[in-house]
C-alpha cells in the first residue's frame, strides 16, 4: 500500500488494486440490481459486461505497474468506477421495457474498451510527457482544424441545434473533445515559453497588473476562435470550454489575477453580444431562466424540465436502480445521464459521483505541483482544470445554474468521442503523475531545504544496520516540503 | 424481490459508493500526510545535531570526500532554501530544463555554470554565461576552486556548498 515508503523499490500498487475491486463491484452491483428490478433475473449479457470491464481494468492496472509504476493509484479506480456505473445506467436504459431509442450498452462497452486500450497504448508510446512539448505548434494546428471541422459543409451536420458533430461515412464524432487535448498541449508549450513576457511586462492599474497590448495577441486569437465556435456551431459549452481552458492556464502560468479579469470581461462581452444578435442564443437563455414557463415546458425546455423532475423524484436516496423513468428524458443516456443517475441514486449518489470527479481533478492539480518541469505542470494543471470546467458546464446546465449546452459528462455519457478523448486525458495525467512521484535526485522547484545537516549515525541505528545502510537519511528533503518531494530526494540519494 | 430487500440493497449500494469515495480520500490523505517513517527520520537529525560525515551509502555515488560538502544550497534568490544533494557527477546550473538546478531567471544563461568535484576538492566553472558568475565581487573566469560556505552568484541567485 505504501507507495511512498522510501525503502521499497517500486510501489506495489495494492491500493489501486483494492479500489479497483470496489469500483468493479459497484458497477456489477448496479447491473445486477438493474436486472432484478426490471426483469427479475440477471440482465442479459451481465457476465460479458462484468468480465470485459474487469479484464480491461486489470489490464490497465498491469500496464501501469509495468510502464508507470509510480503513477497515482486513485485516478484509475475512480475513472473505472464512473465508467462502470455509467455502464449499469446505460444497460438499464437499454433493457427498459418502454424502449429507449439510442441507449446501447454493448456500444458503450465497445467504446470503453477502445478508450482503455488507447490509454494503455498511450502509456506505452509516451515514455516522457516532455516529448509532447515538441508538438506545441502541431497541436495548435490540429486543435484549430478539429474545432473548425464541424463547420465544413458536407462533413458537419446540425443536430439538436448545435453543429458540433462530423460525419464520415457510417462514423460520427465530436471533434471538440479531442481538440481540448490538443489545445491543452499547445497552451502548455506556448505558455511555458512565453510566460515571462506575459507575467512581467505591463502597467499596474487599480492593483491589477495589466499586460501589454502586444502580448494580448494569442488571447485575442483564442477569444476569436471560441466566439466563432459559439456563433458558427451554436455551442456555448465548447466555446466556454476552450476559452476557459486558455484563461485558466494563463493564470496557472503567470499567477496574474489580471488575466482572469480580462478573460471574464471578454467572455461576458462576447456572450452578451452573441445573445443580442442571435436568436438561438436568446432561446437558450430563455430556456435557462424560464424553464418552467408552460409555453416552453412542452417545447424547447422539455428536456431540461424532465431532467429536473427526474432529479426531484430521486430525492435524497434515489428511487433505486431500475425504478426511475428515464424514458421521459430525451437523451437520458448521453447528455442527461446525470439527471437519470440522480433519479435512481438520489442526491447521495450524485454527491458521491461529484466527489469522485473532484478526486480526479485534485490528483491532476496535485501532480501539477509535484512534477518538476514547467510544461508538465501546465499540462497537468490544464487537463485537470478542463475536466473540472467541463463538469461544471454539464452539471451546471442540467441543474439550471448556467444555460444548457451540448457537452457530455466525461466517462459517463454514452458516446465514443467523449470516452476516447477522456481516456487519453487520463493516460496523460497518469504519465505526468508517474513523473511527479518518481524518485529523483532533484528537488522540486522551490522545495524548502532542511537547515539541519543530515545525521547519518542516528539513522544507521534506526535502520538496524543490517545489510548496506541506505543513504536515505540525506534528509535534504526538508520540512515544509510535501512528502512527495521529500521522497524524491530521499530516494534519489539512494540510487 | 421483496420491497424490503430492494430498499436494503438500494441503500447498501449508496453506502458502498461512499465507501469507495472515503477509501479513495483515505489513500489521498496518506499521500498528504506522508509516510510515517520518513517524517520520523526527518525530525531526528535536529536532536542529533550537526553530523560529522555524510553516510557512505549503499554504493550510491556520493560526494568524493568524507567530511566534504554534501549539498548545494540556494541561499538567495527566488529559490532560496532549495537543496541539492551533491554527487560525484557535479551540479549543472542554468535555465535549461536539463540542468540539475533549474533557475527560472532571465539573468541566467541556459547552461550557466557547473560545480564539480575533482581530487577531493570542489570547483566552480563558468560555462560562458552572458551575465557571468561571481564569487563576491570577482567574476569567475574559467575554473576556480570553491570552498564550502562561499556564495556563488548566478543571476539573481546565490548558491553555496554546505557540510
Amino acid at each position: 500500500m505504501s507507495a511512498l515508503r522510501p525503502e521499497e523499490n517500486a510501489p506495489t500498487r495494492v491500493a489501486e488494486a483494492i479500489l479497483l475491486v470496489v469500483a468493479l463491484a459497484l458497477g456489477m452491483g448496479g447491473m445486477w440490481m438493474v436486472g432484478y428490478s426490471i426483469q427479475d433475473g440477471l440482465p442479459e449479457g451481465f457476465w460479458t459486461y462484468s468480465i470485459v470491464l474487469a479484464a480491461l481494468a486489470f489490464t490497465a492496472h498491469i500496464v501501469l505497474r509495468l510502464r508507470a509504476p509510480y503513477a497515482d493509484q486513485v485516478i484509475l479506480p475512480a475513472v473505472i468506477l464512473l465508467n462502470s456505473v455509467s455502464m449499469a445506467m446505460i444497460l438499464r436504459q437499454d433493457l427498459d421495457p418502454a424502449g429507449i431509442d439510442g441507449a446501447n450498452a454493448s456500444r458503450h462497452l465497445m467504446w470503453t474498451a477502445l478508450g482503455i486500450i488507447v490509454a494503455c497504448v498511450a502509456l506505452f508510446a509516451i515514455k516522457d510527457h516532455r516529448s509532447l512539448r515538441r508538438l506545441t505548434y502541431t497541436a495548435m494546428i490540429v486543435g484549430i482544424v478539429l474545432v473548425i471541422l464541424p463547420l465544413v459543409p458536407g462533413l458537419g451536420r446540425e443536430i439538436n441545434g448545435a453543429q458540433i458533430w462530423i460525419f464520415i461515412g457510417p462514423f460520427s464524432a465530436q471533434p471538440a473533445e479531442f481538440a481540448k487535448i490538443a489545445f491543452a498541449v499547445f497552451f502548455a508549450g506556448y505558455l511555458v515559453a512565453n510566460r515571462d513576457t506575459l507575467a512581467l511586462a505591463g502597467k499596474k492599474f487599480l492593483g491589477l497588473q495589466l499586460p501589454r497590448l502586444r502580448d494580448l495577441g494569442p488571447i485575442l486569437i483564442v477569444w476569436a476562435v471560441s466566439l466563432a465556435v459559439l456563433v458558427g456551431e451554436k455551442d456555448l459549452g465548447t466555446s466556454l470550454l476552450f476559452f476557459g481552458l486558455f484563461v485558466g492556464m494563463l493564470y496557472l502560468a503567470t499567477d496574474r489575477v489580471g488575466w482572469i479579469v480580462i478573460g471574464l470581461t471578454m467572455f461576458a462581452g462576447g456572450a452578451v453580444l452573441a445573445w443580442s444578435i442571435f436568436s438561438h442564443v436568446q432561446l437558450r437563455v430563455n430556456i435557462w431562466l424560464d424553464a418552467l414557463n408552460p409555453d416552453l415546458m412542452n417545447g424547447p425546455s422539455y428536456q431540461l424540465v424532465q431532467g429536473l423532475f427526474a432529479m426531484s423524484y430521486g430525492g435524497m436516496f434515489g428511487a433505486g436502480w431500475g425504478e426511475g423513468y428515464p424514458e421521459y428524458i430525451p437523451f437520458a443516456f448521453s447528455d442527461f445521464i446525470y439527471a437519470s443517475l440522480g433519479e435512481e441514486l438520489g442526491l447521495t449518489g450524485l454527491l458521491a459521483i461529484l466527489l469522485i470527479y473532484l478526486v480526479i481533478v485534485q490528483r491532476g492539480l496535485r501532480h501539477a505541483i509535484g512534477v518538476r518541469d514547467g510544461f508538465g505542470k501546465l499540462l497537468a494543471g490544464g487537463l485537470a482544470f478542463v475536466m473540472a470546467l467541463q463538469l461544471f458546464v454539464v452539471v451546471g446546465g442540467i441543474t439550471r445554474v448556467i444555460p444548457l449546452t451540448g457537452l457530455t459528462l466525461p466517462f459517463m455519457a454514452q458516446g465514443g468521442s467523449s470516452l476516447l478523448a477522456n481516456w487519453i486525458v487520463i493516460a496523460l495525467m497518469l504519465r505526468i503523475s508517474d513523473a511527479a512521484r518518481r524518485p529523483s535526485a532533484l528537488p522540486t522547484r522551490g522545495a524548502l531545504a532542511d537547515p539541519v545537516p543530515a545525521a547519518a549515525n542516528g539513522d544507521a541505528i534506526a535502520v538496524g544496520g543490517a545489510g548496506p545502510v541506505q543513504a536515505e537519511t540525506e534528509a535534504g528533503a526538508g520540512r515544509g516540503a510535501t512528502p512527495d518531494d521529500a521522497t524524491q530526494i530521499v530516494r534519489g540519494v539512494d540510487r | 424481490m421483496s420491497e424490503l430487500t430492494f430498499t436494503l440493497l438500494r441503500l447498501g449500494y449508496l453506502v458502498l459508493l461512499w465507501v469507495f469515495v472515503l477509501s479513495a480520500v483515505a489513500v489521498l490523505r496518506r499521500d498528504l500526510a506522508g509516510p510515517r517513517t520518513a517524517s520520523g527520520r526527518r525530525r531526528r537529525p535536529e536532536l542529533a545535531g550537526p553530523a560529522p560525515s555524510p553516510t557512505p551509502g549503499g554504493g550510491a555515488p556520493r560526494a568524493p570526500q568524507r567530511g566534504g560538502p554534501s549539498r548545494l544550497v540556494v541561499v538567495a534568490g527566488p529559490l532560496t532554501g532549495t537543496t541539492i544533494p551533491l554527487t560525484s557527477s557535479g551540479v549543472l546550473i542554468g535555465r535549461a530544463p536539463s540542468c540539475t538546478l533549474v533557475l527560472d531567471d532571465d539573468y541566467s544563461s541556459s547552461r550557466h555554470a557547473r560545480i564539480f568535484p575533482q581530487g577531493g576538492q570542489w570547483f566552480v566553472e563558468d560555462l560562458g554565461s552572458t551575465n557571468g558568475t561571481y564569487i563576491g565581487e570577482e567574476r569567475v573566469q574559467g575554473i576556480l576552486p570553491l570552498a564550502p560556505g562561499v556564495g556563488v552568484q548566478i543571476g539573481q541567485s546565490v548558491v553555496e556548498l554546505q557540510g
